[in-house]
């Protein structure tokens, strides 16, 4: 018992500590605030539909976009050692693509859904290995790359839209981006859960972990090793731009309305932040994609908590980033091996009194 | 050497993508215009001679609101109706203050502005003065003297805000519970679209039971009302301040079984006049949507052909509110933005 106590106060968890820790704390917090704050409802929508309501399906359910730009961009910073700032341009880009093709005759089927879908990862794909091969083969620092997209990304979205805010309405796009008839989950945490599976599948069956983490951690001696360094970093960013389509396509649906400029704006920095928060060393090497889905809720949690306490929603960044310089300076390495050897330290002064004191 | 090459190539590519994206947003409408320009002298003019007229506006892109505006300037100053039209695009302050130094310096006769920044206007305005260039402001007020320009054709937010408050209150509800989304905080369309309700705040007619802005994005405002709804305060009107943020709102009371519209729980209230939100207005799920208009081309036509005299230097542009229950298809063809 003491033994993993002790192996939990020293960081046992490995990188997972301190977002486990931060979403346990925000949790006893609004406890403490509103008890009922968790609580779940289960109501009736507008459809007739049974579903499930309450802070925590809105945590859970809000966060979706970002936890899946959090998947793809914690392989991106493993891989390159930097992070894409053109996810939210370019998911705006990929919405135009899905809207459309969606647009392109009155009837919306679910085949049609699916093709639609399927455009817009192709266009998203192509984006991203656009950034991936400035980053790969022309080693440019991976945000100064991404910089370009980031820059045009929503003027080329206005253009695929040729128009400000095009909407789109049907049975189809509402079980998307709300719930499916019959299933109380909103649908777009059932595919929060399938990316999530498909990445944990993706990494049983392949090397492509392995690969990464080397690459990130040392290019050149992967390469040496047999490993095509610059394939994994463009692989990266294209698996990115997949998430990225999905994050898209997400969006749109909520809403049923693809707007250019506000779709997933400034979502490339909480997705960072996520990655971050989720204890990956932004430098490149180990990850775990976990990680990041966890700081994905913790950012949510937050920005609901706020909301909740009637936070101006103008202050709410500046709460946000006091929170999240806290997590970060704690999660540091520095703050840990200091709170590692301090934990240490005490935990055997305590046994030692108590050997003493048996004696 | 090799790496080198590798940059240059990159550096190439990089620029060239920068530049077809400003090339864009900022210079599309005048590229295009200019080509038009070189065929005016052969088109048809009553008068012989083509009014030649400047637009320095913000990129369409910027809204549905600008994109409406943009179309409908180059709509009624064509070459068909006795004008020749150059036009500028930029969300840019400094980058507009040199097109209407250019337009100033390409000889124009009359300066149409709507400003990215109301400052430091004054010197461009005085030379377009010295020069006998005739200026009008449309849409956004500049802060000069108002010797420097004709007249101003401009939307008075506030008595967008008044009129939608006046609905409110006409809808004669027993108890005003209002949740207020707003735009983004210190825009023209925000103050004035908040003034008015925050009056019935403090004068106590309606409670308040979340003010909070969206910065215009839908999702935010989906996210708000969400809040309030898990919060489970009691509410009966949504006042978001344009219909992109509405249309959030009413997402989330959709999921959360809320009843809203005509014979609904909830009034729901838009503004800008987006086709599609008036749609929601006919089909009754919406119950007011105010305007915004951006059809100032005309009042300015009428004044440069003298059909129209100018009383009052600031002439504020006509609007409606449109209730969902006499909305008309017809309405929605006139002043309806965008498809």
């Amino acid at each position: 018992m003491a033994k993993t106590k002790k192996k939990f106060l020293s960081g046992g968890l490995g990188q997972l500590t301190i977002p486990v820790i931060a979403i346990v704390l925000l949790v006893i917090f609004n406890l403490i605030r509103d008890p009922s704050f968790f609580s779940v409802g289960i109501s009736h929508n507008n459809d007739g539909n049974i579903v499930l309501a309450g802070n925590l399906i809105s945590i859970i359910n809000g966060a979706s976009e970002l936890a899946i730009l959090a998947m793809g961009m914690t392989l991106v910073t493993a891989a390159c050692g930097g992070q894409d700032i053109s996810v939210g341009a370019a998911a705006a880009i990929a919405g135009s693509v899905f809207v459309k093709v969606l647009k392109s005759s009155p009837q919306i089927s679910g085949g049609k859904v699916l093709l639609a879908f399927i455009c817009a990862c192709i266009v998203a794909m192509i984006f991203g290995s656009f950034n991936g091969t400035l980053v790969a083969i022309f080693n440019i620092q991976p945000m100064i790359a991404t910089l370009i997209l980031y820059t045009c990304g929503r003027s080329i979205a206005y253009w695929i839209n040729g128009g400000a805010t095009p909407t789109v309405s049907s049975p189809v796009i509402n079980a998307i981006g709300s719930f499916i008839p019959g299933i109380p989950v909103p649908t777009p945490v059932l595919i929060v859960i399938a990316m999530a599976i498909v990445f944990k599948l993706l990494f049983k069956f392949t090397s492509l972990e392995l690969f990464t983490q080397s690459v990130g951690i040392n290019g050149s001696a992967a390469r040496l090793n047999g490993i095509n360094s610059t394939f994994i970093k463009l692989l990266s960013f294209i698996i990115l731009g997949v998430c990225v389509a999905v994050a898209g396509s997400i969006g749109v649906s909520r809403l049923g309305l693809i707007n250019h400029e506000t779709l997933l704006l400034d979502v490339e920095m909480d997705t960072i932040l996520a990655v971050a928060i989720g204890g990956n060393n932004l430098g490149g090497g180990k990850f775990k994609i976990g990680g990041s889905i966890i700081g994905a809720y913790v950012i949510q949690t937050l920005t609901i908590t706020l909301y909740a306490m009637k936070v101006s929603s103008t202050d709410v960044k500046a709460y946000k980033a006091i929170v999240i310089i806290l997590l970060v300076v704690i999660g540091s390495p520095v703050v840990k091996q200091k709170f590692g050897k301090f934990m240490s330290k005490f935990l055997e002064n305590r046994s030692g009194k108590a050997v003493k004191g048996a004696a | 050497m090799k790496r080198f090459k590798a940059m240059a190539m990159a550096g190439v590519l990089a620029l060239s993508l920068v530049l077809t994206a400003c090339g864009s947003s900022g210079g599309s409408g005048s590229s295009g215009n200019s080509g038009s320009s070189g065929n005016a002298g052969t088109a048809a003019s009553s008068s012989g001679e083509l009014i030649k007229v400047g637009v320095v506006n913000n990129p369409p892109s910027e809204s549905g609101y600008r994109e409406a505006n943009v179309n409908d300037m180059e709509a009624v100053f064509s070459e068909a109706n006795g004008y020749e039209l150059k036009t500028f695009y930029s969300l840019k302050n400094d980058e507009q203050l040199q097109a209407a130094q250019g337009f100033i310096t390409e000889g124009v006769d009359y300066l149409l502005i709507s400003a990215a920044e109301t400052t430091g206007w004054d010197e461009v305005l005085t030379k377009a003065q010295e020069a006998g260039i005739k200026v009008f402001l449309f849409d956004r007020m500049i802060d000069v003297d108002e010797s420097l320009y004709e007249a101003a054709v401009v939307s008075d937010m506030a008595k967008e805000g008044e009129t939608a408050v006046q609905w409110l209150l006409d809808q004669k509800l027993d108890t005003y519970n209002v949740v207020h989304i707003q735009g983004a905080m210190g825009s023209d369309a925000q103050i004035g679209r908040t003034g008015a309700l925050d009056a019935q705040f403090q004068a106590g007619t309606m409670n308040l039971v979340v003010q909070q802005t969206a910065t215009w994005d839908e999702a935010e405002a989906k996210k708000i009302v969400e809040s309030v709804i898990n919060s489970g305060e009691d509410f009966n009107v949504i006042y978001a301040e344009n219909d992109g943020m509405a249309k959030g709102a009413v997402a989330a009371l959709d999921e959360a079984g809320i009843t809203h519209g005509v014979n609904g729980k909830v009034i729901v209230m838009g503004f800008d006049c987006n086709s599609w939100a008036l749609r929601e207005l006919l089909a009754g799920s919406w119950n007011y949507d105010g305007q915004c208009s951006p059809f100032q081309a005309q009042i300015i036509s009428d004044i440069i052909q003298g059909k129209r005299t100018i009383d009052s230097k600031i002439i504020i542009n006509e609007e409606k509110g449109f209730d969902a229950t006499t909305i008309t298809q017809a309405d929605i063809d006139t002043y309806g933005l965008g498809e």
